[in-house]
């Protein structure tokens, strides 16, 4: 890209932007919002996990004082409401469509997991709508509960949907399974693991929220919510739910507070206020409640998986074979059918040339919270199949860990894997290289001596990831199954004094579009980053947009340095008659037009005034103003890879694993701004290690209960207990996009969990430790340690 | 319904509240202050911490009532609009101690809190300190650096 020589921004650690408002108090979230004549929802939720609904009793609940609505999905049914899809077309091994189980917006004559939502309140005041929610008296019958995977997959399991037999959404397959037989069948070595992915509760800490206004006049919807994709939502709640004509209906997406996946999903509760707004004809707003995010924000992972990898003689990598059982919860979320699959299989063969790969997924319902794309979505359960076996096959092969990674390292790119991805660009040696120097891993055994001398265990696990992001190519993902196109726009306004706007699909929710998208504005244009606003969130505003969610803010940036190209041609165009040179004679730089025929030289705001005037060129031949636009579908899917090396010490009378030193060097391709990626990184490789420590979300078997229903009971990450972690950027421009960036946002949560559970089974010199590596779990393993 | 008196961000105010109105709906609703924000409901996630009389509390964790006759500060209170930043606030922004911005008022808050009662807080006390402030995005690095920053700043201000 052409970047300004004195100041360039892009690269740089520029401080964000955004900040001021955050720091002050006055960001604006959805629940700061009142409106006038404000009313409050309320959900009646299931407490059983699987029950018939044999009635729902409103009379008493609707007498009480400020009610205003009770709403049930019989009446809401009875509007045409229809089912929430599942967005992604999926075809079992033979042949046949994966099966949808129907799931309704409000529950009808079933429910299917605790705090699935049954009926909606809608009063004066929130507490007179929650006092009136739990007055509707719902008559429930009791069916055999399933929450496990192998419990629902069993024989004489009880269906969960009807016409959906043994609770099978799918059994589907990648990669050739005879030539990864054959590789088997001849294999030296074929080490085999099981092993489980935890599920996982996103806990956005900003929960939930919505406030839907209807003007029946004008029959516009007005909806606010906390969302990671308002121009998705739009199509959705236009084209699939008909609550408004597309043009009708405006949503916007203020400041949101976290997402990480759980906030880019259709969820059944947004639906239901929205079509409610429209029967009460005034602004209803329902803000979850920390109990609510944790019943009903679609989960994450959950996997039961059996690998085997075969190996030559000298630990190369001949063949790979997964089975996984995921569990998708009692419906199939909107990506629920595409996380594990497409995310999860396509992203086995992680670094290494591993020529033969074979990947068989079951996608299992049970009476639990949905499950769906949460940060990383698919490629950390590939990454922790992968690095954990990796792990024990070095283990059993007397491999160093950092050895048998290096041995199979892929080093040729384009590398087609043998499951659907060509991997762009990479340098895994020197990431390996960089993370273990990082992490002296040369001077591990003398920390590991100082440890024993302590009394403490000290382990040490490496792991290497590689990912998928910045969708999509729309075609590849349409013939993947998917169904809407992954292109993202960003329209450029120029202001006749030289400031500019860039109104961009992609959604900030924490990762400072507001600053990287400028940086990328300033250095092309040569003015000040202050003098750029980046304007997102808002259907009226923005002309169309896919949001963000996948490490793919890159895809925006780049249609935003696309559509500053198109401005900065047009003005050498206005700057060839101003100057009466040659067009041709014209180069822009520094936010400067000089021509090799003319002393003069045109500021860009000077351009930029001249484009409006509008009197010193043809406007027949060039039109006034200064505005463009560009939808960029990038070319490929970029590949951000790298490794990271973790240190545990663990307290084997407590239990307690210490994380002591986090090591990491990612190739992100080009970095746009260092510290805000460094940020990315911190928080993905917090909730890596959450999970691989202390998350989980944990339902109870034989009432389907969640347990850890509170921050009271889920182990989410505390500052105490973290080390500082060291970073190293490794990075490998992408060709996927014109920015050469790959992104940045899931690395953490991906590469993360797999290097803490090496580490840990490094320590107690153990195969495998089951997520999370919790501290009575490590006790138990500390004692049978000491009876062997 | 009752009328409670106290001071907000130096301010005299009356106010109308129900008996079993917690102050942080008091400040969101009443006074429309929303910079400390609800994150959960169980006092566990610090994003609604405000000061009374100067030290934190958890604003879902009392009474508006309990307020009566007393000086509570938001985040809103700490600088006006236009003027320079509190040292703390300062600090969050230089060490990029912020992401999606929600859990920052209360992390600034606390963060003041903390300089309060250990002057130059090292890295370590300030990680043991945010036990009741949870933050989803940043993985607390910065926050922990931008508090020790900041709490180093204060010290240094007249």
């Amino acid at each position: 890209m052409n970047v300004a020589a004195t100041a360039p921004k892009f690269g740089q650690s520029v401080k964000r932007q955004e900040d001021g408002r955050f720091l002050r108090g006055k960001g604006k979230y959805v629940d700061d919002m009142i409106l006038p004549g404000q009313l409050y929802a309320a959900f009646v939720r299931s407490p059983f996990a699987h029950a018939k609904i044999s009635g729902i009793g409103t009379e008493g609940a609707a007498t009480m004082p400020g009610v205003t609505r009770i709403v049930t999905g019989q009446e809401l049914a009875a509007t045409g409401l229809p089912p929430l899809p599942c967005g992604w077309a999926i075809t079992s091994r033979d042949g046949v469509p994966m099966k949808v189980g129907i799931r309704h917006a409000l529950a009808m004559d079933t429910v299917r997991y605790v705090g699935e939502p049954v009926a909606l309140v809608i009063a004066e005041t929130q507490n007179q709508a929650r006092d009136a929610a739990e007055a509707v008296m719902v008559d429930y019958e009791d069916l055999a509960v399933l929450t496990d995977i192998t419990d629902a997959l069993g024989d004489g399991a009880a269906d969960i949907h009807p016409d959906i037999a043994g609770n099978l959404a799918f059994d589907w397959e990648l990669g050739d399974e005879s030539a990864t037989e054959e590789a088997f069948a001849s294999a030296a070595h074929c080490v085999p693991l099981t092993l489980r992915n935890n599920r996982l509760v996103p806990n956005a800490i900003e929960p939930r929220a919505i406030n839907a206004c209807w003007d029946a006049a004008d029959e516009q919807l007005t909806i606010y919510m906390t969302h990671q994709n308002p121009i998705g939502m739009r199509m959705f709640y236009a084209a699939v739910f008909g609550l408004a004509a597309e043009h009708k209906l405006r949503i916007v997406s203020p400041d949101v507070g976290g997402g990480f996946g759980s906030k880019a999903h259709n969820y059944p509760e947004e639906v239901v206020v929205a079509a409610a707004a429209k029967l009460v004809e005034g602004p209803v707003k329902w803000t979850a409640d920390r109990n609510e995010a944790f019943l009903t924000d679609a989960h994450g992972r959950d996997h039961l998986t059996d690998v085997e990898l075969a190996l030559d003689e000298d630990g190369r990598f001949l063949a790979l074979k997964v089975d996984t059982k995921a569990n998708v919860g009692a419906y199939l979320s909107g990506s629920g059918s595409l996380v594990p699959t497409y995310m999860y299989a396509t992203m086995l063969s992680g670094q290494y040339v591993i020529p033969a790969i074979h990947a068989r997924v079951r996608a299992v319902y049970t009476n639990t919270c949905p499950v769906d794309a949460y940060r990383g979505a698919g490629r950390p359960e590939a990454a922790y199949v992968i690095e954990r076996i990796v792990n024990v096959a070095a283990e059993r092969l007397g491999i160093d860990q950092a050895e048998i990674r290096r041995r199979n390292f892929i080093r040729d790119f384009p590398y087609q894997t043998p499951l659907v991805y060509e991997y762009d660009s990479g340098d895994y040696e020197k990431s390996l290289d960089a993370a273990l120097d990082l992490a002296d891993y040369n001077g591990f055994a003398t920390r590991k001596a100082a440890s024993k001398a302590k009394g403490k265990l000290r382990g040490i696990g490496v792991s290497a990831y590689v990912e998928a992001c910045g969708i999509g190519p729309s075609g590849k993902l349409a013939r993947l199954g998917g169904g809407a196109g992954m292109w993202e726009s960003a329209e450029v306004r120029v202001h006749p004094v030289g400031t500019v706007e860039v109104l961009t699909g992609a959604h900030s929710h924490g990762q400072g579009h507001a600053t990287t998208f400028a940086q990328v504005v300033s250095d092309r244009f040569g003015v000040p980053i202050e003098n750029v606003s980046v304007i997102q969130g808002d259907t009226d505003r923005i002309q169309a947009g896919t949001g963000t969610y996948g490490s793919r803010a890159s895809v925006g940036m780049s249609a935003t340095l696309r559509a500053c190209d198109r401005i900065v041609e047009k003005g050498k165009q206005i700057v060839a008659h101003l100057m009466q040179v040659d067009y041709d004679t014209i180069s822009f730089e520094d936010g400067i037009f000089s021509s090799t025929d003319s002393n003069v030289t045109i500021a860009f705001a000077e351009m930029a005034f001249a484009a409006h005037a509008a009197s010193g060129f043809p406007t027949d031949e060039i039109e006034p103003g200064l505005v463009a636009s560009s939808f960029f579908d990038p070319p490929e899917f970029t590949y951000p890879a790298g490794v990271y090396v973790c240190e545990v010490e663990i307290d084997p009378d407590t239990g307690v694993v210490n994380v002591a030193s986090f090591c990491a060097a990612d190739d992100f391709g080009n970095v746009a701004n260092p510290m805000i990626v460094e940020g990315q990184v911190h928080g993905g490789v917090t909730q890596g290690i959450g999970q691989a420590l202390w998350e989980n979300a944990l339902y109870d078997p034989d009432t389907g209960q969640l347990m850890s229903a509170s921050f009271m009971d889920y182990g989410m990450p505390r500052a105490g207990g973290l080390p500082d972690y060291k970073l190293v950027f490794s990075g490998v421009p992408s060709p996927s996009n014109p920015l050469g960036m790959k992104g940045c946002g899931e690395a953490g949560a991906i590469g993360s969990p797999p290097a803490i559970i090496n580490a840990v089974c490094d320590a107690l010199d153990v195969t495998h430790v089951e997520m999370p590596a919790s501290p009575e779990k490590i006790w138990r393993l500390c004692r049978e340690r000491e009876t062997a | 319904m009752g009328k409670i008196s106290l001071e907000v961000n130096g301010e005299d105010v009356e106010l109308d509240v129900a008996d079993n109105t917690l102050l942080i709906h008091a400040l969101r609703d009443h006074l429309r202050l929303t910079g400390a924000h609800m994150g959960c409901d169980t006092s566990q996630c610090g994003a609604c911490t405000v000061h009374i009389e100067g030290q934190a509390i958890k604003s879902c964790a009392m009474l508006a009532v309990q307020a009566e006759g007393r000086s509570v500060t938001t985040i809103e209170g700490l600088a006006d609009d236009g003027e320079p930043l509190h040292p703390m606030q300062q600090a969050f922004h230089d060490n990029h101690g912020l992401q999606c911005g929600f859990c920052t008022p209360g992390m600034v808050m606390i963060g003041i809190d903390i300089a309060r009662r250990h002057n130059v807080p090292d890295a370590a006390t300030v990680r043991h300190e945010l036990e009741g402030n949870l933050c989803r995005c940043t993985g607390y690095q910065n926050i922990v650096a931008a508090i020790v920053e900041g709490a180093a700043k204060m010290e240094a201000q007249p």
